[in-house]
């Protein structure tokens, strides 16, 4: 009697987690879905170049030369390639040190101040579109660099400090995390045995959060590998390598970017471009997994 | 009589508005032990903290009344609260070892007071490590990172690292609280080793604990000194209805 009671009872449990169920997975399965299809689109466009253009993997990756109109049309993205690491890495170089010490003001030195301004004033810099970096970048970065440095004032170098802006919350954020999850134990131990405030931020706190600080910087990159509009605007986007920081450059994105609306789909010169887009994403793949390699780490 | 002691008068701390310790005076000898008891919440974790300026780290927390090494008072504004901290040291009830290696862990607080050579820091390492009596189960592996080690040898490294710039007091808040019988013995084992050097104050829930390694107690009960004796008188003889209570497990 009471067996029966129960299974009665239970039924409209069961239902409700069923739906649950499958709701969730429903969601998932199209999340998933979406993203192989992106991955298996990118990379069926930008593998044909190879397989139905016959262009050769290692001329694309090592060539000098991007002339996709030209006789023999010839396809060397290594300029793109270089101005797409050399300026997210710069980036990072410029932005990390500046996160960090913005990060350690906000939680070591003045918390109350840290908290209540400076956190919001960097979320807000993460919220500015890109085209008005790009923009400032062009009206207030590229005259100055004209005017102090021999060049036209575009180049890395401006792409660079544009993308080093750009990348700053997510460094600081990340950064700020770290430091706030340290256990509290460490730093007071660290204070017990006479150390100053500097000495236990330097040889304790840093070191405890570097995988942390680290995975913020790659992260960094990574937004600022990918980023396409304020870098095209002010880096000139001319493509070969450039002997100097202040000289026309390109890079993956901007490449992109410029020249896709102007060729046919499934032609050469369009599934070069997705040659393009797919090392794009592969390289945020290897991001991706330099931060899941780091955040492991990370656990002691 | 030989060494450091420490003594306190009239000792306040507030958190905010809020009294934790209230205008506590206690004298504490060299080379002795001393055990604070008293219910969670009554103020002895603070008023520890308090000894060696740990509380100056919270913010709108405020210690009022005096703190006396020998003809100095430690709770002024003028005192170099960095070098009293090498004086006065401090375990934690969680091990809180560096994620650095046994030997960094150890080397860390001389390095920064101006030890250089490597020989000396090897002397103190093993100095430390073996009056920690963590010496011959640490010897061959000082350059593995000390989150390997067990819990009670985490503690004692704590313990180590702390002797390791030459205080003169040890303060222990709960120092075995964590850890399991056999590691708490060894701890213990450890305290009446070191008390032949070194002024020992320590916080303790325990109540069997206080009575085997200290020499004298004191009673705290809501921010207040209750009784101050002999571990001997306060257990076997209290003058307050309070402490007998307590210790008999009446309440708290």
């Amino acid at each position: 009697m009471s067996q029966s009671l129960d299974r009665q009872k239970a039924k409209p449990h069961l239902a409700e987690e069923w739906v649950g169920k499958i709701y969730t997975f429903l969601c998932i399965l199209f999340l998933i879905t979406t993203i192989f299809s992106i991955v298996y689109f990118v990379a069926s466009k930008g593998l044909s170049t190879f397989i139905v253009n016959h262009v050769n993997v290692i001329d694309l990756l090592t060539g000098l030369k991007w002339l996709p109109d030209g006789e023999p049309a010839l396809f060397g993205a290594l300029p793109f390639i270089f101005g797409s690491f050399s300026t997210s890495i710069l980036a990072a170089c410029l932005a990390a040190p500046l996160g960090f010490c913005a990060a350690v003001f906000m939680v070591e030195i003045s918390p109350k101040f840290g908290r209540k301004y400076l956190q919001p004033v960097i979320e807000l810099l993460a919220g500015i579109p890109s085209v008005v970096y790009g923009f400032v970048g062009l009206s207030v970065i590229v005259p100055f660099f004209r005017d102090v440095f021999p060049g036209q004032g575009i180049g890395i170098a401006a792409g660079a400090l544009v993308l080093s802006i750009m990348i700053l919350p997510t460094i600081t954020t990340i950064a700020t995390d770290a430091l706030a999850a340290l256990p509290k134990g460490l730093k007071e131990g660290s204070y017990a045995l006479g150390s100053t405030r500097w000495q236990t931020i330097y040889r304790i706190v840093l070191p405890t959060t570097l995988p942390a600080l680290m995975t913020g910087i790659v992260l960094g990159i990574a937004r600022a590998f990918g980023e396409a509009l304020a870098v095209q605007m002010v880096i000139g986007n001319a493509p070969h390598i450039p002997r100097s920081l202040f000289e026309s450059a390109s890079t993956l994105t901007s490449a992109i970017t410029l020249s896709m609306g102007n060729t046919a789909m499934g032609s050469l010169a369009n599934n070069a471009l997705w040659s393009l887009a797919l090392i794009l994403m592969l390289m945020t793949f290897v991001f991706v997994f330099i931060v899941r390699f780091l955040e492991g780490r990370s656990k002691l | 009589m030989q060494g450091i002691g420490l003594s306190a008068k009239d000792l306040s701390v507030s958190y905010g508005d809020r009294p934790a310790v209230k205008k506590v005076s206690l004298d504490f000898a060299p080379k002795q032990v001393t055990a604070l008891i008293g219910p969670s919440g009554c103020g002895k974790s603070t008023f520890l903290r308090s000894l060696n300026r740990m509380n100056d780290l919270i913010p709108n927390c405020t210690v009022t009344g005096e703190i006396w090494i020998r003809d100095q008072n430690i709770n002024s504004p003028a005192t170099d609260v960095v070098s009293l901290r090498q004086k006065i040291g401090m375990v934690w009830q969680r091990p809180n070892p560096f994620h650095k290696s046994i030997y960094e862990n150890i080397a860390f607080g001389p390095r920064y007071h101006g030890v250089k050579k490597k020989k000396e820091l090897d002397e103190i390492v093993e100095e430390s490590l073996t009056k920690a009596a963590l010496w011959e189960e640490t010897k061959d592996r000082l350059h593995n990172s000390a989150l390997a080690l067990s819990g009670g040898q985490q503690q004692r490294l704590c313990i180590a690292r702390s002797i390791a710039v030459k205080p003169d007091i040890i303060l222990m808040d709960e120092p075995a609280s964590a850890l399991d019988p056999v590691s708490t013995a060894k701890i213990e084992e450890l305290i009446s080793e070191l008390k032949r050097e070194y002024c020992i104050i320590i916080v303790t829930h325990n109540m069997h604990q206080a009575a085997r390694v200290s020499e004298k107690t004191a009673f705290f009960l809501m921010g207040e000194v209750m009784e101050y004796d002999s571990t001997n008188n306060i257990f076997t003889n209290p003058q307050r209805a309070e402490t007998s209570d307590y210790i008999t497990g009446r309440f708290g």
